[in-house]
């Protein structure tokens, strides 16, 4: 006994020297981004106030800030930031969750399903290589200014990368699997249930990601086409009257609204691929 | 064997064959014949890719021979029928579900209600051992333990039929000799009809009533040999046993001639 205690506290010391090595490691990467951080906006900031960047064309970071703060207490020139904020986080929304839908049940149906996947997989490869906003002209003419143009264009942008991902995601199960529910007894709509949507789940997970993004793309492009509000229009009218700084600060808003999402949908991701190994974050 | 004894598996001049990406035809069987009992222990050894999981598929019904008859207790195959059961030799334990969950898919997948599927369950994670790994997932466990749930997920649907491919190769061999232990004792239990496919020839005798060798592609029945080792068997020291040591020479010498036609055919 007198033996094995002594190698004890020793490797626990090392194990303390390994944890605040770590420790500190973390805290030299937060350091060094910050210091990026500072040195880019800084640089930016300076770099105005010498007079080496003209700010009419390329903005200023302090008049960044200025704007955002005008915006949020005196609203903008198309009424209320929030109601803009709110008009395009529910575009941008509505049609991720359409088209998201979509996607995931055509694909399913045309990943399990012979014949439909020979009929209509030469329609979905010419849609797909079409430029997709440029439908963006053709809802607003159909759908007018209000928010159901927009909706549709999102929907486009994100139906078509979420169908991708489901379909290779069912066409990837596992045959092994397939073969062992087909003998344990799984019906047809058991497997789908039990085997295929399980495995097909990551690949769509991953694609959900993506596609929040085209879903704002889709939504803005849309409100830059034809609208009545939105931060689209808001950068439209930004650009109109050559304010650089209100087309920054409109991107910023918009980037915090994408990385919330982001967020939101990393955390459903981690609910429900509990099953997942735990992998290894090298940061 | 005459006709008129009934038997639990049976190929009748199966073929199966391919047609390759470049068109030609692959043939896989050719001429199969085999015949296995009720409740007994067969064991099939060949030349890697000769064909023997083919046949296990055919019997399973998830393929269709091109000709020739496989019947189930003389009735012939349509289809995945519910008295088979199959072991793989990778892993096919769902990676999403808990020990718990795979175990009582297919329960469940049969429409047995959910609070007696779980009862079963439990009661054959408990007969092989897994006693409180009941939620932990699959990528949590190690590979023996993984067979362990596929068998536990096999045997609770009872099978009359048993279909092992190759189901311990990936094992180390420590682990592999405890598996081939538990299965053994399984078995006299269920007393089912096993057809147990391997490339260890070892591990055939060990375990079978009777060793079948089969010859390189189109594979064919080259030779039946049964092994009169008596039961209960001890796998750990029956490999040592002189009457064990002169089967395996023979058929080792059967199968050599494969092995080597193999190589110099393909």
């Amino acid at each position: 006994m007198a033996e094995t205690a002594i190698p004890a506290p020793t490797s626990d010391v090392r194990l303390e020297t390994m944890v605040e090595r770590l420790r500190r490691r973390a805290r030299l990467v937060l350091a060094l981004r910050l210091a990026v951080l500072v040195f880019l906006v800084g640089g930016w900031e300076l770099g105005v106030r010498v007079g080496l960047i003209d700010p009419f064309f390329f903005g200023q970071p302090s008049g960044i800030v200025t704007k955002l703060i005008d915006w949020f207490q005196n609203g903008t020139s198309i009424g209320p930031l929030w109601k803009q904020i709110w008009v395009t986080i529910y575009e941008a929304g509505a049609g991720f969750l359409i088209g998201a839908v979509m996607g995931i049940l055509c694909g399913i149906a045309l990943g399990r399903n012979q014949l439909l996947s020979d009929v209509f997989s030469i329609y979905i490869k010419v849609a797909n290589s079409i430029p997709r906003v440029v439908l963006g002209s053709i809802f607003i003419v159909a759908l007018g200014l209000g928010a159901a143009s927009k909706i549709a264009l999102a929907v486009v942008m994100v139906f078509f990368v979420v169908f991708a991902n489901a379909f290779q995601g069912v066409r990837e199960a596992d045959k092994n699997l397939i073969a062992n529910a087909r003998i344990l007894g799984a019906s047809d709509w058991q497997m789908t249930r039990a085997v295929v949507i399980p495995s097909a789940l990551s690949w769509i997970l991953a694609s959900l990601h993506v596609s929040f993004g085209f879903a704002l793309v889709g939504a803005i492009v849309g409100e830059f086409l034809g609208a009545r509000e939105g931060m689209g229009l808001l950068i439209a009218t930004a650009q109109g009257s050559f304010d650089s700084n209100g087309v920054f600060a409109a991107m910023i808003v918009i980037a915090v609204v994408a990385l919330i999402a982001e967020w939101l949908l990393t955390m459903i991701e981690d609910r429900l691929l509990t099953w997942r190994p735990e992998t290894t974050v090298n940061e | 064997m005459d006709a008129i004894t009934p038997s639990a598996i049976e190929l009748k001049h199966v073929a199966r064959r391919f047609i390759t990406p470049t068109g030609e035809i692959l043939s896989a069987l050719e001429d199969f014949d085999l015949r296995i009992a009720p409740g007994e222990f067969f064991a099939i050894v060949g030349p890697t890719g000769c064909g023997k999981s083919t046949t296990l598929g055919l019997i399973a019904g998830l393929a269709k021979p091109q000709a020739g008859e496989v019947t189930l207790f003389d009735a012939p195959v349509d289809g995945v029928d519910r008295r088979v059961g199959f072991v793989f030799q990778q892993d096919a334990v769902f990676p999403w579900r808990n020990v718990l969950g795979n175990v009582m898919a297919g329960p469940l997948f049969r429409g047995v209600p959910k609070a007696r599927a779980e009862e079963m369950a439990r009661d054959w994670i408990n007969r092989v051992g897994l006693k409180g790994f009941e939620d932990h997932h699959p990528h949590q466990l190690s590979g023996g333990m993984r067979k362990r749930v596929a068998l536990a997920q096999t045997f609770i649907n009872n099978p009359q039929v048993l279909l092992m491919d190759e189901p311990f190769s990936s094992l180390d061999v420590q682990t592999r000799e405890l598996m081939q232990e538990e299965l053994l004792q399984l078995w006299a239990l269920a007393k089912s009809a096993v057809l147990f496919v391997t490339h260890d020839l070892d591990e055939a005798i060990l375990l079978a009533d009777r060793v079948a060798v089969l010859t390189t592609r189109p594979a064919r029945v080259k030779s039946v040999h049964t092994i009169d080792l008596p039961r209960p068997r001890n796998v750990a020291t029956l490999r040592y046993d002189e009457k064990f040591i002169a089967i395996a020479r023979k058929i080792s010498d059967d199968l050599r001639e494969e092995v080597l036609r193999a190589r110099a055919g393909h």
